[in-house]
């Protein structure tokens, strides 16, 4: 049975991880590589770096750390941020990545998310859609939640399914951070909608919430930061509670 | 021992290379026909989509020297669909090493497949200290149906050919690369074959 995701997700700036990291026994916590190692070996399904240089030198600082992740690291890991062209995606799968995500770039010009489909393939490209639920209505939001779009959350995610998106990671502003749960009903609202997978992000704080997700947000994945950085929510330990509520987990 | 990684522009190749230099051993990459041929091993991947891949293999005559290679060759993913006779994905003519042919998954279920899940009724040397119901990473849209050549089978929507053989020829639809330490283990095994 195909079995649900666990998907860390780090932010990198000119090739490290930015934002607190604690793990234990970890000299260098902003080591993205030893990061990457250690997720691998504790049990995440996947790994999601976030590139936020702002700068080329940044970028291509992230590019080498990429390569190095590939070389090292024996599970799958998506890259995101700044990806606007063929030539980026390019870039990046040829240095390991073995998948991208693309968001804004895709919302200025929706014909990227086919150009890259049919490139690629739709395997490897995943639409980050952020939103917020305003009056009831979920609007689309460009730069990390700041900017509204007219876009209303299903009518985008189901336009860049057609367009070739192999699946979708949506991050709901309302519970980013809040660590209260996920945006559940919204999440199982785009499963029952779409037919590729779903990526649940914002909100994790307990592992009631990952449970309520898969069962009631109907999500294929969920991705979270600091409960895993901060080891508040080992892997380990989630995936057996996982298993003991009979949703199935690699173990 | 001599390991070559077909390059014909399809996809992302360095994992793999990678996944083999973590066992200790140099892949080369080449679409060089006398290198291929004269390999000890040979693996053919493949991401993306089947008739542009087919069409980047005949564009090289690639096509014709897979078929007739003689030492043992591992076909990943798309490349293990390229060895089958035939494809939904825009009705593409395979290389006919399996006979087999290559469905899409019905909307039933999502598509592409994309995660991890278990291989089971595992049958060939392949597999050797690989523990059935191990689990894979895969990511696909379209499968090979159970069938004789089946090594291994998976589970999704109904049971699949997870895996195939055929004299020299090995096939599988998951990314053993990309498979944490199981995987590790058939890449060893497909070393030792």
């Amino acid at each position: 049975m195909l079995t649900k995701r666990i998907i860390p997700c780090l932010d990198i700036k000119n090739g490290r991880t930015v934002k607190g990291v604690n793990f234990v026994n970890l000299i260098d916590a902003g080591d993205p590589i030893e990061l990457a190692k250690q997720y691998a070996e504790k049990g995440a399904d996947e790994l999601v770096f976030l590139d936020i240089s702002a700068t080329l030198e940044g970028r291509n600082t992230t590019l080498e750390m990429v390569l190095k992740v590939a070389e090292q690291v024996n599970i799958p890991f998506t890259v995101g941020g700044g990806i606007s062209s063929i030539e980026d995606v390019d870039r990046l799968l040829k240095a390991g990545a073995d998948k991208v995500s693309i968001n804004s770039s895709a919302v200025k010009r929706p014909e990227l998310v086919n150009e890259l489909s049919n490139k690629f393939g739709n395997q490897c490209i995943t639409v980050a859609i952020d939103a917020k639920q305003i009056d009831g209505e979920w609007i689309v939001h460009l730069a990390g939640g700041s900017i509204p779009t007219e876009l209303n959350l299903f009518d985008w995610a189901k336009e860049v399914e057609t367009r070739g998106a192999g699946e979708i990671l949506f991050t709901s502003m309302n519970n980013d951070g809040t660590k209260a749960g996920f945006a559940n009903e919204a999440l199982a609202k785009l499963s029952e909608e779409l037919n590729i997978p779903i990526i649940a992000s914002g909100g994790a704080g307990t592992i009631q919430h990952f449970i309520d997700t898969f069962k009631i947000g109907k999500s294929d994945a969920a991705l979270a930061a600091s409960v895993f950085h901060f080891g508040e929510i080992p892997i380990k330990d989630l995936k057996q509670e996982l298993k003991k509520n009979n949703i199935a987990v690699r173990l | 021992m001599k390991l070559v990684i077909i390059d014909y522009g399809a996809g992302n190749i360095k994992s793999i290379q990678f996944a083999f230099k973590r066992l200790g051993v140099d892949a080369v990459l080449s679409s060089n026909p006398e290198e291929i041929r004269n390999a000890d091993k040979v693996i053919f991947p493949g991401v993306g989509e089947a008739s542009s891949a087919m069409k980047m293999l005949k564009e090289s005559g690639l096509d014709t020297l897979i078929p007739e290679l003689k030492q043992p060759v591992l076909g990943i993913c798309l490349g293990m669909q390229l060895l089958c006779n035939h494809s939904e994905e825009n009705d593409t003519k395979g290389l006919g090493v399996f006979n087999v042919a290559i469905k899409r998954f019905s909307n039933e279920v999502k598509v592409p497949q994309m995660g991890w899940n278990t291989i089971t009724s595992l049958k060939s040397d392949l597999f050797k200290n690989v523990e059935n119901d191990s689990f894979m990473y895969s990511v696909h849209s379209f499968y090979a149906e159970n069938c004789k050549e089946a090594i291994a089978t998976t589970n999704y929507e109904f049971n699949y050919a997870s895996a195939l053989q055929k004299d020299n020829f090995y096939g599988v639809q998951f990314h053993p690369e990309k498979s944490s330490l199981a995987g590790e283990q058939i890449l060893k095994n497909f070393l030792k074959l």
